[in-house]
């Protein structure tokens, strides 16, 4: 009996470690998006000021894109933006911005003007109708959409050249394959 | 070339780490005694060739060397000298190497030190050392190399996070560190000591010091960051109930049990199995505050650090380390057996009833920080658990307590009356009655928490020094005789009542602060006054500066009180042009009863406005006070003599003419 109660300690930690084990697992960041391998919702988007063009479900189709949320707002954005220059100039992918909750129109075109402009076609969404399709919870987002215009990945938080090499890029890469 | 001598001298302090824990080992099993004095010599060089390792990363960061990876992705060439030093382990891998830093601190210490130790004990302890040490090497050697080479070197670096560039935080990671590590020294001893199968008084004697010491600086350590997100956090609070915070404050409250329990086995001879289990749960949870913050197991405000590709090595370092400890405590715990008899009323009844009450507020705060983190491993979704549990929980835990601490203070050793020590707190109960009657009559709507608070800090502050007025005879003897035993009370002694009552004064600080605090957050334009908390703050306006690597929005509120000045407050708020982020600085004016608190926020409105926060916070420096109190407290005791280990058992056993080794 006295023996049993010195194993306690024991069994209790090896169940906590079994947790921290499935815990593990599970990167902290991901929260499940209901819309993966589903369809774009359809939206359709204002273009923002200084653009002919808006950004709609419709675009999507034909080849692997990013669709990324930001604003102008957005602190963690603002540390995203680089890479995301990097990317467009390295030109592997483009991208599409949805313009999120910016109470001024001018915001986010300035912000853009500013750091530089990644987006191939940026759609303005200040009363967040596409986002709230998409389900974003919170900006940045990107969205992994592939040629059928199917929403294959979703990250939540910046991109890092990290997240990138490890992630989002052998996705892109086998969705162009296939 | 100094970068590729730091990597260096750590490979070599993992060698050495690897003969220091075997080698010694093997000596104390076959009675060996040049293979167990090898683990003092090992143990002295370990720290040297850590202490050049960590030196030659801090000349890089000093130098602003941005051919090394970790300064380049960490520091920046404009920042403060002080903020180039402090980033040297604003980093995760900075910090690990300060982590085994320390730890061969301690180790020789130990070496240096304990030259009066059982020597079969001092290798064995140091060997266990030097088993967490090799842990740690490996773990910064192979996932967390700081020393890694940037081809070619970046132009500048990438800055440190401006919220860690500031006082309070460049000392909070050293302070806590002390606390986490030392620690380690109750664990390696208590794993010495199981292996030896014997746990006695001359044990307990050694380990109390360390565990004293480990607690002094984990008080600090914490104290230094919740003090920090008070003024920087800019939310008027002091403490969130955050993963990281509870995974600091979990070992405390551990440590805080062992400290205690320590006595027991030194006094009575008895509660063996349970202190040496403490000790490792201590540690335990030490090492879990190290990684939570790591690992990205949990996630929390402090996301500073967090990286899942180490999470598996920290797993294996865990699972090996307290994994291992409990299987050897299962095996060799139960031959671990007390001596002395057990009463319950008895001042080693009440230091049972402390750690029983300790020890389930520990476990609850594990069980509220892990328990998202279980719910999402059964796949439960995503939950959060927030201070109303941790209120609910630990408020009701820690009341009886203090209510306790007042009492088991005054109860002797084997076998007290109870009663005896209740009528001795007469006094206690009436200012404790007085205290909830004059909080009742100035908020005559105060929860009850904010009374039970103050009457609590009430009680156990006379509590404590009715003690102390017994320990002294006041009134009983001369005041002469009273004065001489006030002058040659024991440094041990005046600890306890210090840390006793400090702890008085911060619990009072904490209600007031956590209960009665005001708060008014609105747009004031140049020109307009608010009121709060009796105080009337004039907005005068707010303009740019510049600072060292910062611009500065700086406000300027002036404060009267019923049209006398009282203060100017100056709250800034500061843009890191290289980091690309903002900090808060609350601009805060002290009084004995409250903080005045200011906070300026972004532009807002047409007239030239701001948003500003303005918060009275009741009693705050009392909280402070208190904790510095108990650090003044765990201190003296330090100084004790009868802690100036081992000194006793030198005086039985041989006539060595050494002089007593000082604390380390």
């Amino acid at each position: 009996m006295r023996r049993i109660v010195y194993l306690v300690p024991l069994a209790v930690f090896l169940v906590l470690a079994a947790y921290f084990w499935v815990g593990l697992g599970k990167d902290p960041q991901i929260i499940p998006s209901v819309l993966i391998d589903q369809q774009v919702p359809p939206f359709a988007l204002k273009p923002i000021r200084g653009r002919d063009r808006g950004f709609s479900s419709d675009d999507l189709p034909g080849q692997v894109s990013l669709v990324n949320i930001f604003g102008s707002w957005c602190v963690a954005c603002r540390i995203e933006h680089p890479f995301l220059m990097k990317l467009k100039a390295d030109g592997v992918v483009p991208i599409h911005g949805i313009d999120w909750r910016e109470k001024d129109p001018n915001a986010g075109p300035a912000w853009l003007a500013r750091f530089g402009d990644p987006y191939t076609l940026v759609g303005d969404d200040p009363e967040s109708k596409a986002a709230i399709a998409f389900g974003v919870t919170g900006a940045p987002e990107t969205f992994i959409v592939d040629a059928r215009g199917v929403i294959r990945y979703k990250q939540i938080g910046p991109i890092t050249p990290e997240i990138w090499e490890n992630q989002l890029w052998p996705i892109v890469q086998k969705l162009r394959a296939q | 070339m100094t970068v590729e001598l730091g990597h260096f001298a750590l490979i070599l302090a993992l060698v050495i780490a690897v003969v220091q824990g075997t080698v010694p080992i093997v000596g104390a099993h076959r009675n060996h005694a040049a293979w167990m004095d090898l683990a003092r010599t090992a143990a002295l060089a370990q720290f040297a060739l850590v202490a050049m390792s960590f030196g030659c990363l801090m000349h890089a960061y000093v130098t602003s060397d941005f051919s090394v990876l970790n300064v380049a992705m960490n520091s920046h060439s404009s920042k403060p000298l002080l903020y180039k030093i402090s980033g040297t382990w604003g980093n995760h891998e900075g910090s690990m190497l300060l982590w085994v830093l320390i730890l061969t601190v301690f180790g020789a210490a130990a070496a240096a030190f304990g030259g009066n130790l059982p020597p079969t004990l001092r290798a064995r302890a140091l060997a266990v050392q030097a088993w967490i040490a090799i842990g740690f090497y490996l773990f910064i050697l192979l996932t967390s190399n700081p020393f890694e080479r940037l081809v070619p070197a970046a132009v500048d670096g990438r800055g440190l996070n401006p919220l860690l560039q500031d006082p309070g935080l460049a000392f909070h990671p050293p302070f806590l560190y002390l606390g986490y590590v030392g620690f380690s020294m109750a664990f390696s001893f208590s794993i010495a000591a199981l292996i030896e199968g014997r746990v006695d008084a001359a044990w307990a004697r050694w380990v109390r010091p360390w565990t004293l010491a480990a607690w002094t600086f984990l008080t600090i350590g914490i104290t230094l960051g919740s003090w920090w997100a008070y003024y920087e956090l800019g939310w008027g609070g002091w403490w969130f109930w955050d993963p990281v915070e509870n995974a600091s404050f979990m070992p405390w409250l551990a440590g805080t049990a062992l400290l205690h329990s320590a006595i027991v086995v030194e006094k009575r001879d008895t509660l063996k199995g349970w202190t040496v289990f403490l000790a490792i749960v201590t540690f335990g949870l030490s090492l879990l505050g190290t990684f939570l913050v790591r690992s990205g197991v949990l996630t929390s405000v402090h996301a500073f650090a967090t990286d899942p590709a180490r999470g598996v090595f920290i797993l294996l370092l865990l699972v090996i380390i307290i994994g291992g400890s409990f299987a050897l405590f299962a095996w060799r715990g139960p031959s671990l057996r007390g001596g002395g008899m057990f009463r319950p009323i008895s001042r080693e009844g009440g230091l049972l009833l402390n750690n029983l009450l300790l020890s389930t507020a520990a476990a609850s705060v594990l069980l509220g920080t892990l328990y998202p983190l279980m719910l999402e491993s059964v796949g439960g979704g995503k939950v959060s658990v927030g201070p109303p549990f941790f209120n609910a929980v630990f408020i009701p835990l820690m009341a009886p307590l203090v209510v306790a601490m007042a009492v088991g203070a005054l109860l002797p050793w084997k076998r007290a009356d109870i009663a005896s020590a209740l009528k001795r707190l007469w006094l206690a109960a009436l200012v404790a009655a007085a205290a909830v009657a004059a909080t009742w009559t100035v908020y005559a709507d105060a929860p009850l928490v904010g009374l039970v608070g103050m009457g609590l800090a009430a009680w156990l502050f006379v509590g404590t020094l009715v003690e102390l007025a017994g320990r002294i005879r006041l009134l009983r003897a001369t005041p002469g005789e009273s004065l001489r035993r006030f002058a040659t009370l024991p440094r041990a002694a005046w600890g306890m009542t210090l840390a006793h009552a400090g702890l008085a004064v911060a619990i009072a600080g904490m209600t007031g602060a956590g209960v009665w605090k005001v708060e008014s957050i609105q747009v004031m334009a140049p020109g307009e006054t608010v009121n709060v908390g009796g105080y009337d703050y004039l907005f005068e306006g707010a303009e740019r500066s510049r600072g060292p690597n910062y611009t500065i929005l700086g406000g300027r509120f002036t404060v009267t009180r019923d049209g006398r000045p009282v203060t100017t407050l100056f709250p800034e708020k500061r843009t890191y042009p290289v980091e690309g982020r903002q900090t808060t600085e609350a601009a805060i004016h002290t009084t004995f009863w409250g903080d005045l608190y200011a906070v300026i926020g972004d532009p807002a409105g047409n007239d030239g406005g701001y948003v500003t926060r303005i918060y009275f916070n009741p009693l705050v420096a009392w909280m402070w006070g208190g904790v510095a109190i108990m650090v003044v407290g765990g201190m003296l005791s330090l100084t004790d003599r009868r802690h100036r280990v081992g000194a006793p058992t030198r005086r039985r056993t041989t006539g060595r003419a050494k002089p007593a080794p000082a604390e380390a």
